[in-house]
């Protein structure tokens, strides 16, 4: 077995000790009938031992993919995704020893999952760097910027924790829809994944010729039927079957059928689940948080802030800019992902002004917890898959 | 306004809620309240006093948190507008209107709204940069409005507060107490490392005061960041130009007096998939080929201010340096950078100048095509003469050849061909593909040989003194970050009555978690009374209160 492969087992462990791990900690949670934490210590403490060994396993596929391809396996889709469900793991661990919440990880692990398959979805062969990249400053700037994330990340589960057990569930509101709709987005990711395994273990493939929006010919192939249809598209494989809409040049319609497939499996899934359990996916982790304490999830939700913000600060855009300096040679130049990393940051100095000069605690607090993820996962996903840039690498 | 006296004598500014001295409560809605709030002490603060004046209202309306984050969340959703269509700097277009046609043709109607908003050029726009300017003065002025009188305050501070002032503390003891309990708090409390100060019957135990200034560092940080930026429009302070330089050229480096850089060589150089790099051979295979490589082998010269105009002879050789990207040259405070490349621009064309029925030679010549000879002359006593030369033809314009650009791309060349045989000389016009003989059938041709070609290196010549500066304001931005985020305030007032009655109280700016862990092991060590916290007391009391209104 060689390193790579060596490498893609040891995130396997890591990938099904976090399976694990979540039903335990889910027991430990539902476990404690009486609130008296006993139980939940104990099966806590069980969860926490088998996800730290997935987290050592996930360390193991980390260094050693590190020694297989010569450097901080930080360089595209794959890797940074995958980097990213690991420090959220990491993140996790540091706020357990402090604070030994076992809610909190029944939230996380499958998040940190779910970023960890997503990952998987991109090519993840072994893939060389490219002149920029050839330098120290790659391990530097995206190793600090992905803990940052992952710890940032952690905030948003402590939110998300807060909001399930004080929203009211019982009652429309506005808060009800957008607490299901944060649900449903992580089961469109599921659908994703599914649909993307699906396809790729059927082996579909269907290359089309289009002409792209500069007006020069190219070519695509698709590996899930063709919704959408590119630019004067000619299909080149002869049983695929025939897109059913041809969109403008400027659409990119190969990824917006990724998109639709996702969002049709995703839906379906978000569907059987209510039917089969004739309740909102909230309202089905409402028990498990009754004894959550509120001001406690408040509190890990902020300290994670107060951890992450200024390590975002130093990664994202300290060191960032002194990279750029030296490989593009000016500090800055509004690439879009240099202007989004920007947003994140005035995000959460928005939301440190807030907490501190306007007194936002408590639900307000959770709420702009949950969006900050929302603007690091655009940040990741959209503005690497759709706003072409210079951070462009998947 | 008027100052105001406090029962204890001392004069306060106007707009004081705390008495500077003391600690009595001056106004009566704070008298009447359980708690005192403690932020910024309760001093005078220009925004919340004054409000007459223009000053006084534009003083307010910067100072105010939610000005300042209304501003930061406006530039937030600004600057994500402009990441929705590439901004101008990006696209493929260089002038005006052809940036205008690029969004319009590439992007539709959405694209032609989104030019015509400016937004292709939405960071350099000026509402943009007024409404970073905005930040700026909010950032300034916020600090200074709470600053100053917090800083007046903690460093007046008196020891003995008045007791109306300790009980409406958060955490908050009375009970009796023994003859050396404050010695015994004072020995404690220095051991836990506070700064301990003693009046009469009482004590002052402070930590950490340094962290208050935490938000008000990392503010000076950012505005010496933004002044650095702003030093950039100072010339003299920056300099981007871009130096196109052919393999074996040496130029005069722009802007940059006194210096000259030669190429000697440009590598391109790819991932070949082999040997070490086998492991790369399943990516390779799915995008094709990856650069590996980009380098240019340079000579730096210098030129010393004294040597006369044209004299090479007196260039010395500074530094030989492979430029490659992430390795930039550096000098002097300058730095070139490996940014782009051509590869295999045309450098010189060879032909023979041929008999068209014969075919025979009477000799061949080399034309450099960046600096060509006016004449050549041949061995065999014929000339041509290069009549004019299009390095980019683009076609004719009223019967005239034109260059598209000053770039080999595309070399035509108008030739008198002189030979013994035809002594008037014949005319014509050669490009790559094709020969033109405009004033009739010509008996010679110059018959194209062979061309030589080398690479030209895209190089960015910068110098950005500004550096430093930005350095110095991210560092004390993350000093200030540190400070503030990390330590906390923590304070203890203590007091013995005449008949022995301890009075404490406690205070920290957060982490009360931490301040109940210190003063847990002063409560033991001095035997001090149980303290409350009546934060918690009052939380409990509303819940109670709560249960009650939604069990009736």
């Amino acid at each position: 077995m060689n390193l790579a492969d060596l490498s893609s087992n040891l995130l396997y462990v890591a990938f099904i000790a976090y399976l694990i791990a979540t039903f335990v900690f889910g027991g430990a949670v539902k476990g404690n009938k009486e609130g008296t934490f006993k139980s939940e210590k104990r099966w806590g403490r069980v969860a926490i031992t088998i996800t730290v060994i997935g987290f050592i396993a996930n360390l193991g596929y980390f260094f050693t993919r590190w020694g297989a391809t010569g450097h901080a396996p930080l360089s595209n889709m794959f890797e940074f995704t995958t980097a990213f469900g690991m420090t959220l793991v990491g993140g996790f661990i540091i706020l357990y020893i402090l604070y030994k919440t076992p809610v909190l990880g029944m939230i996380v692990l499958p998040v940190a999952l779910l970023i960890i398959a997503f990952a998987s979805m991109f090519p993840s062969e072994v893939s060389p760097l490219i002149p920029a990249l050839q330098t120290n400053w790659l391990a530097i700037h995206v190793s600090t910027v992905v803990i940052a994330e992952g710890i940032l990340a952690i905030s948003a589960a402590a939110g998300l924790i807060y909001l399930l057990k004080v929203v009211d569930l019982t009652k429309r509101s506005k808060q009800r829809f957008w607490l299901e709709a944060i649900m449903y987005s992580l089961v469109l990711v599921l659908g994703f994944v599914v649909v993307s395994t699906f396809f790729s273990a059927t082996g579909y493939e269907a290359e089309f010729t289009y002409v792209d929006k500069e007006g020069a010919d190219a070519a695509i192939t698709y590996s899930m039927p063709p919704i959408f249809g590119m630019n004067e598209y000619v299909a080149l494989t002869e049983d695929a079957m025939t897109p059913l809409i041809e969109t403008p040049a400027l659409v990119h319609a190969g990824k917006l059928t990724t998109v639709l497939w996702s969002v049709i499996v995703g839906t379906v899934l978000y569907w059987l689940i209510r039917l089969v359990f004739r309740k909102r996916i909230a309202a089905l982790l409402k028990p498990f948080v009754k004894n959550v304490n509120l001001q406690l999830m408040d509190e890990i939700g902020y300290r994670a802030i107060i951890i992450g913000f200024p390590v975002f600060t130093l990664g994202a855009l300290i060191f960032a800019m002194i990279w750029a300096q030296i490989a593009w040679s000016r500090f800055w130049g509004w690439d879009p992902k240099e202007v989004w990393a920007l947003i994140t940051w005035l995000f959460y100095a928005a939301y440190l002004h807030l907490r501190l000069g306007k007194g936002w605690q408590g639900e307000k607090s959770a709420w702009l917890a949950v969006i900050g993820f929302v603007i690091i996962m655009f940040n990741l996903v959209a503005v690497n898959l759709i706003i072409a840039g210079l951070h462009s690498y998947a | 306004m008027e100052n105001l006296q406090c029962q204890c004598g001392h004069v306060n500014p106007p707009g004081t809620k705390l008495c500077e001295s003391c600690g009595r409560s001056l106004t009566e809605k704070d008298q009447n309240s359980k708690l005192v709030d403690m932020r910024y002490e309760g001093t005078a603060r220009r925004s919340q006093t004054y409000n007459k004046s223009i000053i006084d209202k534009i003083w307010n309306f910067f100072s105010s948190v939610k000005v300042g984050v209304s501003i930061i969340v406006v530039l937030l959703v600004a600057a994500a507008i402009g990441t929705i269509l590439p901004q101008q700097a990006f696209v493929p277009a260089t002038t005006e209107t052809a940036i205008q046609e690029y969004y319009a043709d590439t992007y539709g109607s959405i694209g032609r709204v989104y030019h015509f908003l400016g937004f292709h050029d939405l960071y350099s726009s000026y509402w943009f940069i007024a409404l970073v300017g905005m930040l700026a003065i909010s950032l300034v002025i916020a600090s200074l409005d709470r600053f100053v009188p917090l800083y007046k305050s903690l460093k007046n501070q008196r020891v003995l507060r008045h007791p109306s002032f300790m009980d409406k503390q958060r955490i908050y003891a009375e009970g009796p107490g023994a003859e050396d309990t404050l010695q015994k708090a004072e020995t404690k409390l220095k051991e836990l490392k506070y700064n301990v100060r003693t009046d009469k019957n009482g004590l002052l135990a402070e930590k950490g005061r340094f962290s208050r200034w935490g938000p008000y560092v990392n503010h000076i940080g950012l505005i010496i960041f933004l002044f650095g930026v702003m030093l950039r429009m100072i010339p003299g302070f920056y300099i981007d130009e871009s130096l196109w330089l052919r393999e074996g050229e040496t130029r005069a480096i722009p802007e940059v007096p006194g210096y000259y850089l030669e190429s000697k060589n440009f590598e391109l150089e790819n991932y070949s998939g082999e040997g070490e790099e086998e492991v790369f051979g399943e990516a390779l295979d799915r995008v094709g080929t990856v650069a590996k490589n980009y380098q240019t082998d340079v000579v730096l010269y210098q030129k010393p201010e004294d040597a006369l105009p044209g004299a090479d002879d007196s260039q010395e050789v500074v530094k030989e340096f492979p430029i490659r990207v992430n390795q930039p040259l550096k000098f002097d405070g300058y730095a070139i950078y490996q940014m782009d490349y051509r590869l295999d621009e045309l450098k010189a064309m060879t032909f023979a100048l041929t008999n068209k029925e014969t075919e025979e030679s009477l000799g061949e010549l080399t034309i450099d095509l960046i600096d060509p000879e006016d004449i050549y002359e041949l061995e065999s006593g014929s000339t041509v003469e290069l009549l004019g030369y299009y390095p980019d033809f683009s076609g004719f314009e009223d019967g005239e050849p034109q260059t598209a650009t000053p770039l080999p791309n595309n070399p035509g060349f108008l030739v008198e061909l002189t030979t013994p045989e035809t002594p008037e000389g014949e005319t014509s016009f050669i490009t790559i593909q094709n020969t033109v003989e405009p004033l009739g059938e010509n008996d010679y041709k110059l018959a194209f040989q062979s061309v030589e070609t080398r690479d030209v290196s895209g190089l960015t010549v910068r110098k950005d003194s500004t550096l430093p500066i930005l350095g110095l304001g991210g560092l004390i931005f993350m000093i200030g970050v540190a400070q503030g985020m990390y330590f906390n305030h923590r304070r203890f007032w203590i007091q013995q009555k005449a008949d022995g009655t301890i009075l404490l109280a406690g205070h920290t700016n957060k982490n009360w978690f931490g301040l109940k862990k210190d003063l847990d092991q002063v409560v033991e060590h001095a035997s001090l009374p149980a303290y409350t916290d009546q934060q918690d007391e009052i939380d409990k009391a509303e819940k109670a209160e709560k249960e009650g209104e939604a069990l009736s």
